[in-house]
């Protein structure tokens, strides 16, 4: 299955809503990806402890990490900083050391590289970029991070070069001291609102900012176009994961609409936590477990079971409602597996549902193997 | 004091926790104290309204259920409305909000977009409005996930900082004096009993100390399974390996899969229950196809019942 969406592709972005299991999937498509003999990274900016422990990434989490996995392949890892990259793109596009130190110890840049939406989810787009032009791997699989309005970080390179070109800045990070002086006189009815309205230190703090950034201008938005142009190739594809949970469907959904209507490559959606289909209710399988196990335990077996199926109809009346809504994109189903994926191991078998496997032989029979070949 | 007996009280936590539900069930826990609640959504998220079988479009105050009010915080009109108090001019408001000059200062500009927001539901947990509006008991807020949510938290204080003078100076100062005062406002979050949500719960409660000194009043500990099975049922369990029908088979491995998620919750609630210092609170997970208004009112009475 996923293995058909990456055909040609070299890099694969999972998004989607938190809590859907999105970082797990990302490593489990890396890991596949790696055993078919690709070079595959995958970046992440959170992952759980001990997933984050199976991958290598405890120690030397910033710097690309192999793990250690025998494959056909190689599984390469890393931990985005996206405090970091930032600061390496103003170091990178700074004129002088002066302007760079200006910026890098503004109050405006520190807020704005840490907290700011968006800045973390376009920071992760730049690094993307970086390992994408340095080519060292066949694949590059990104696991983004899972802000509530999940596709924010879409906007944030358009964002920065719309502002970039915003009159504004070219005001304020023209030539000489011309936008402080007009902010300064208070010149005009507007800037004398304005200066009511927010109290002139902070327009001057953000003019330092912008003035010092000014230099940096060009070099931004060069990078934010290119940017763009990587996310929209047709080497590049999107993936939504999301969970069966009907909040986390919605976004999915809305997730899917927005990367159309933005005309980026979007190869389809992964469910992943999906509670199987429970078989054919027997006729009397109360009496049978209570038989098994006695009256009580029984009782409360056949309890935990009613709820299972009734989880996992209402699972499959979410699934038929997101299939309805995006008609025709495919979707993979990844089952609950019984445990948290934490480690190598649950990545595989989160695998033998991400990739399918041509089923050529029925069960009982072998099946041919390649590897005798 | 009981978080409930506040003014204003801020519900965080990672995304997908449950946010939106406790939110709402604390709604309705504090209307049955006979208050007048006011639940503040922010941006256009809809949740609420879905909860309640409501709609919140344009920024009214509008009557969920006895008692109970909701609103939604859209940023963009939120910055205009606090324009044109501030320049106790319409004209004046209408031509700034309009400016695109404006628009990108003000875009640009870190976290007011969180202090106007803040400032919004400030004014909602006043006893003297400053903008027109009914008053209330207690706002609660169904803030943005963990980050951002110490993000609009912090923004009073950075602003009162930032800018040295003017009049965000002074409004930052006093939105900021009462988001620390711990007889106004209070922080809840919210969290599932695993591991990600757990950590986040943990550095939440950090950060909130060490960058604000601030505390949080309690952790609500969100979709926890019972405790149905013991160990000893489940070597009984393990035991029946492969004997009975299909179904039944079935139904033994769902019984012990809910054995193991029920130890591993346990196992992450205890881990929180060692690292904070916040009053734990827990609600069952509510395994009905969706979540009326019976089981909000059922959260609700556990949660009046623990704050």
């Amino acid at each position: 299955m996923i293995e058909r969406w990456l055909e040609g592709k070299d890099v694969c972005i999972c998004a989607g809503p938190g809590g859907v299991g999105k970082t797990s999937t990302a490593a489990a498509v890396a890991l596949g990806m790696a055993g078919r003999g690709a070079k595959v990274a995958v970046l992440t900016i959170d992952p759980a402890r001990r997933l984050a422990h199976a991958l290598g990434l405890d120690e030397l989490g910033h710097e690309a990490h192999l793990v250690d996995v025998p494959v056909k392949g190689e599984l390469w890892a890393m931990m985005l900083d996206p405090k970091r990259t930032f600061d390496q793109l103003v170091e990178q596009h700074a004129p002088d050391e002066r302007t760079r130190d200006a910026v890098l110890s503004n109050r405006i840049y520190l807020e704005l590289s840490n907290a700011v939406a968006g800045s973390q989810e376009y920071m992760a787009m730049e690094k993307l970029h970086q390992l994408h032009s340095e080519g060292e791997y066949d694949l590059l699989v990104l696991d983004t991070p899972p802000t509530r309005h999940a596709l924010d970080f879409l906007d944030a390179p358009r964002k920065l070069a719309a502002f970039i070109d915003s009159p504004s800045l070219q005001l304020l990070a023209g030539p000489g001291t011309l936008g402080l002086k007009l902010l300064g006189r208070g010149s005009g009815v507007l800037f004398g609102a304005m200066k009511r309205a927010t109290g002139v230190d902070l327009l001057a703090d953000l003019s330092d900012f912008f003035r010092s950034f000014g230099g940096m201008v060009e070099g931004f938005r060069e990078r934010a176009h290119e940017v763009n142009t990587l996310l929209a190739d047709e080497r590049s594809t999107f993936v939504v994961v999301t969970s069966p949970r009907e909040d986390s469907l919605d976004e999915a959904a809305f997730f899917h609409d927005r990367l159309r209507d933005a005309e980026l490559p979007f190869a389809g959606v992964i469910a992943n936590r999906v509670r199987k289909p429970a078989p054919e209710h027997e006729a009397d399988v109360a009496g049978e477990v209570e038989e098994l196990l006695g009256a009580e335990l029984g009782r409360k077996v056949v309890r935990t079971w009613d709820e299972e199926r009734a989880l996992a109809a209402r699972d499959r009346a979410a699934l038929r409602r997101l299939r309805k809504r995006l008609d025709g994109v495919p979707l993979i189903e990844v089952p609950r597996l019984d445990e948290d994926v934490h480690d190598l191991d649950g990545l595989a078998r989160m695998n033998e549902h991400l990739f399918r496997r041509a089923r050529s032989s029925p069960p009982g029979r072998p099946s041919p193997s390649r590897r005798t070949g | 004091m009981s978080p409930l007996d506040k003014r204003l009280l801020l519900v965080t936590g990672k995304g997908g926790v449950g946010k939106t539900t406790v939110a709402a069930a604390l709604g309705l826990a504090a209307t049955r104290r006979g208050k007048r609640v006011i639940l503040c959504e922010l941006g256009e998220q809809e949740r609420l309204t879905a909860l309640f079988g409501s709609t919140l479009a344009d920024e009214t105050e509008r009557e969920l259920a006895p008692g109970l009010f909701g609103v939604t915080v859209d940023p963009d009109r939120t910055k205009e409305e606090w324009l044109r108090y501030q320049l106790k001019s319409d004209t004046l408001a209408g031509l700034l909000g309009g400016s695109r000059v404006f628009q990108y200062l003000t875009a640009a500009a870190p976290g007011l977009t969180e202090l106007v927001s803040m400032g919004k539901v400030w004014d909602l947990a006043q006893l003297e409005r400053r903008t027109e509006g009914a008053v209330y008991d207690l706002a609660i807020v169904d803030a943005p996930a963990t980050g951002h949510g110490l993000a609009m938290l912090s923004a009073p204080s950075t602003y009162a900082g930032v800018a040295r003078v003017g009049p965000i100076r002074r409004q930052a100062e006093i939105i900021d004096a009462f988001v620390r005062d711990r007889d106004s406002t209070g922080v809840l979050a919210v969290t599932l009993p695993e591991e990600i949500p757990v950590n986040e719960t943990i550095d939440l409660e950090a950060r909130l100390r060490d960058e604000l000194a601030m505390r949080l009043d309690a952790v609500v500990v969100n979709a926890v399974h019972p405790q149905r099975f013991t160990a000893a049922d489940a070597r009984r369990l393990e035991g029946i390996d492969g004997r009975g029908s299909d179904e039944a088979r079935a139904a033994v491995r769902s019984a012990l899969s809910e054995e193991r998620l029920a130890r591993a919750e346990r196992s992450q609630a205890a881990r929180l229950r060692r690292a904070s210092r916040a009053k734990l609170l827990t609600l069952p997970f509510v395994v009905e196809p969706e979540l009326g208004l019976e089981e909000l009112e059922r959260l609700a009475r556990i949660l009046e019942r623990r704050l």
